[in-house]
């Protein structure tokens, strides 16, 4: 062993006598065995950690030339496109990153649901997830408003307004959230503030709990069978493979360099999506006098955006407006139960009956038609399917427990299966 | 003079109600390439539009590097202002107040006009959309933008437009064109504005003689503006599209080496 070898473990004792740092590393990179069998859809957790961390850097670049003030807001975003060095290419990353963000966490959690992954004993799992998103749908609203367009105004008005619907109180509620009686200047204050530091603090410690909860009970894989049931002499999974450095190397690397080339390909020859990913009418500078046509939430809120308009009698005396809102709220609540609606004793769908699958399968398709109509004026017949859709989306969480009661599972093997 | 005054005064309010159609808008190709295009657009603007239409968020110097105009030649012949210098932004100096009072609207910043509108064809055709309306204040309409505030501009380069009605051949649903049954003469109906553009005629004719430029040579000047204000809106464009060629060039050969570096790696695997 040469002195510097020497040196670096003399050092190395130093420290972990002091803080675990070995320990931490084994058990949570090199000790720590992924099942073997992963597939396509396990990409998108490492690829929703590249993006936060994109997120991360170039908003701290993206604020050092940012002037969230009324005044300012948007001739800031046109100084950091213009005369800031390369200011366009970190908002690009950053407006780019926002969407991908979604891209990749709504797959993510389509995984989830596929393969059971929310199932005993992974309940904590999910449920920070949970958190996760709805943590990242408030930090995309706040981020959203900071350029301050006119549709980032509008938009803005449109969802604090939705507090107002609560009974009672919710006017008094709004002008709270607003910290004033429209929006304006102080509202972006305060958003600024959220979208930068409260936000993304929340999100990291969510993050982190998400991390250990997953390491404490070990990952899912698309057979849902449990790997540490077969363990080698040493103890180690035989379906395990150490995630530091054969998975990261062998496995994620070459697929975050694929991840990097698509969002790339949009970054730098799509930046605006066709107006999906930055929509025309943000283009002009907030104006509380001037309604722009559309008034339409950015693409990935546009599914519960759908479900919100799809209530339109009133009820129980209450408004319409405040249906809609507990609609949409019971939208985002109900995944949160989850774990404790899905009764079935497998947990992936290679071994679940054809109940769950057909019950996913249109849950996906009314997902993605109530995205569409999220982005268009509504019609009768347009409110009438968004009115199915939402129907769908909320049967295949309240039937759950009774479809996969019923349905014929598959039988399980013991160990993973390698396609 | 200062009854004139007091009447345009009162039209104010039916100004401020001007709203825009569905007219079609015309193909038009942006070429960011062509500098010549570019520089003839930035001439064109800064000695017609910009009196009114300020480009704020932009400066006269990037203006001029991106474009290849030499700085002496911009200050020379395209700043007007001799307090103004190369690095400014290129501002007006109408205020809002006066321009409201005089147009019923403040005239809009175009620095992100052509992003505004999802693309260059907007202003394309509005600008080749202005016809004689004896109804409205400056004695011209558009076709793209109904009742604008803004006067004709470039009428002394276009000549005037007339709103014309044609007589068309009627077609039925199956798009064939219909005859009379008793005389077995093709019927005809009139078509005007969008409906007769969107059957490919024109609802506006010039005015022989009343422009200083001929339609196919102010057709050019307004794609040369129109060109500029694309330009302007994001003047990085080109240069994005040239890095990211190299980025996307580089993550290919990565996505090679970290594959063969993986596939040492998955051999564990199995």
């Amino acid at each position: 062993m040469s002195s510097i070898q020497q040196s670096f473990k003399n050092f190395m004792n130093w420290v972990d006598q002091r803080l675990p740092v070995t320990e931490t590393y084994e058990k949570h990179l090199s000790k720590y065995y992924a099942p073997k069998n992963f597939n396509f859809w396990y990409y998108f957790g490492v690829f929703a950690f590249v993006v936060l961390v994109n997120q991360l850097l170039t908003g701290i670049w993206l604020t050092m030339s940012y002037d969230p003030t009324g005044e300012g807001a948007f001739a800031s975003i046109e100084y950091i496109m213009r005369d800031v060095q390369y200011g366009w290419m970190l908002r690009y990353m950053h407006s780019t990153g926002a969407s991908a963000f979604f891209v990749v966490v709504y797959i993510h959690m389509f995984r989830g649901l596929m393969y059971g992954s929310y199932q005993k004993p992974r309940e904590l799992i999910w449920l920070f997830g949970m958190l996760i998103y709805v943590a990242l749908m408030a930090e995309g609203f706040f981020g959203y408003i900071l350029p301050w367009g006119n549709m980032s105004f509008w938009g803005g008005q449109v969802i604090v307004s939705l507090v107002g619907a609560i009974p009672f109180v919710g006017e008094d509620l709004a002008v709270w959230v607003r910290g004033d009686f429209n929006m304006s200047g102080v509202t972006l204050n305060r958003f600024f503030a959220l979208h930068v530091a409260l936000v993304p603090l929340v999100l990291l410690v969510l993050v982190v709990l998400h991390i250990l909860a997953l390491h404490e009970v070990g990952s899912n894989n698309p057979d849902g069978v449990d790997i540490k049931k077969y363990p080698d002499k040493d103890g180690k999974p035989l379906d395990g493979i150490p995630f530091h450095p054969d998975y990261t190397i062998g496995h994620d690397l070459p697929g975050i360099v694929l991840f990097l080339f698509v969002f790339c390909a949009v970054m730098f020859f799509y930046p605006d999506g066709g107006g999906y990913l930055i929509e025309h009418a943000n283009y002009e500078p907030a104006d509380p006098l001037k309604t722009p046509d559309l008034i339409a939430p950015v693409w990935y809120y546009t599914p519960f955006y759908s479900m919100l308009r799809a209530a339109t009698f009133p009820l129980f005396g209450l408004d319409a407006k405040f249906w809609g809102l507990v609609v949409m709220a019971g939208a985002i609540a109900i995944p949160f139960v989850l774990p404790w609606l899905d009764k079935s004793p497998v947990k992936s769908i290679r071994y679940k009956g054809w109940g769950s699958r057909i019950f996913l399968a249109l849950f996906v398709i009314a997902f993605f038609v109530l995205g569409y109509l999220g982005t268009v004026h509504p019609t009768p017949t347009k409110t009438l399917i968004a009115q199915v859709c939402t129907g769908i989306y909320f049967a295949y969480f309240l039937f759950m427990p009774w479809y996969t009661r019923v349905e014929k599972t598959r039988p399980v093997p013991e160990r993973v299966t390698l396609g | 003079m200062r009854r004139l005054l007091t009447a345009f005064v009162l039209l104010l309010p039916m100004i401020a109600l001007a709203s825009e159609s569905g007219y079609p808008l015309d193909e038009m190709e942006p070429d960011l390439h062509d500098k010549a295009s570019l520089q003839r657009g930035a001439k064109t603007y800064l000695n017609y539009c910009m009196g009114c239409h300020s480009l704020q968020y932009q400066r006269y110097i990037r203006t001029a590097d991106d474009l290849g105009i030499p700085h002496d030649l911009m200050l020379e012949h395209l700043i007007f202002d001799p307090n103004v210098q190369i690095g400014d932004l290129m501002e007006n100096s109408m205020s809002i107040e006066s321009s409201k009072n005089w147009f019923g609207a403040a005239p809009p910043d175009l620095t992100l006009y052509s992003k505004l509108k999802g693309g260059p064809e907007y202003v394309y055709t509005y600008l080749r959309g202005f016809y004689e309306d004896p109804d409205r204040p400056f004695g011209v309409n558009n076709t793209v933008f109904e009742n604008v505030g803004m006067p004709h501009v470039l009428v002394e380069l276009q000549g005037l437009q007339r709103y014309v009605c044609k007589q068309v051949p009627k077609l039925t649903e199956n798009g064939t064109k219909t005859r009379d049954r008793k005389t077995l003469q093709y019927v005809t109906e009139e078509k005007c504005g969008a409906e007769l553009k969107e059957i490919g005629g024109s609802p506006l004719e010039l005015v022989e003689g009343t422009g200083t430029l001929t339609p196919e040579e102010y057709d050019q000047v307004v794609y040369d503006l129109s060109n500029f204000l694309y330009y302007i809106a994001e003047p990085v464009r080109l240069e994005r599209q040239r890095i990211g060629v190299y980025v996307l060039l580089f993550l290919a050969f990565f996505y090679v080496l970290t594959y063969l570096l993986g596939r040492e790696y998955k051999k564990d695997f199995h």
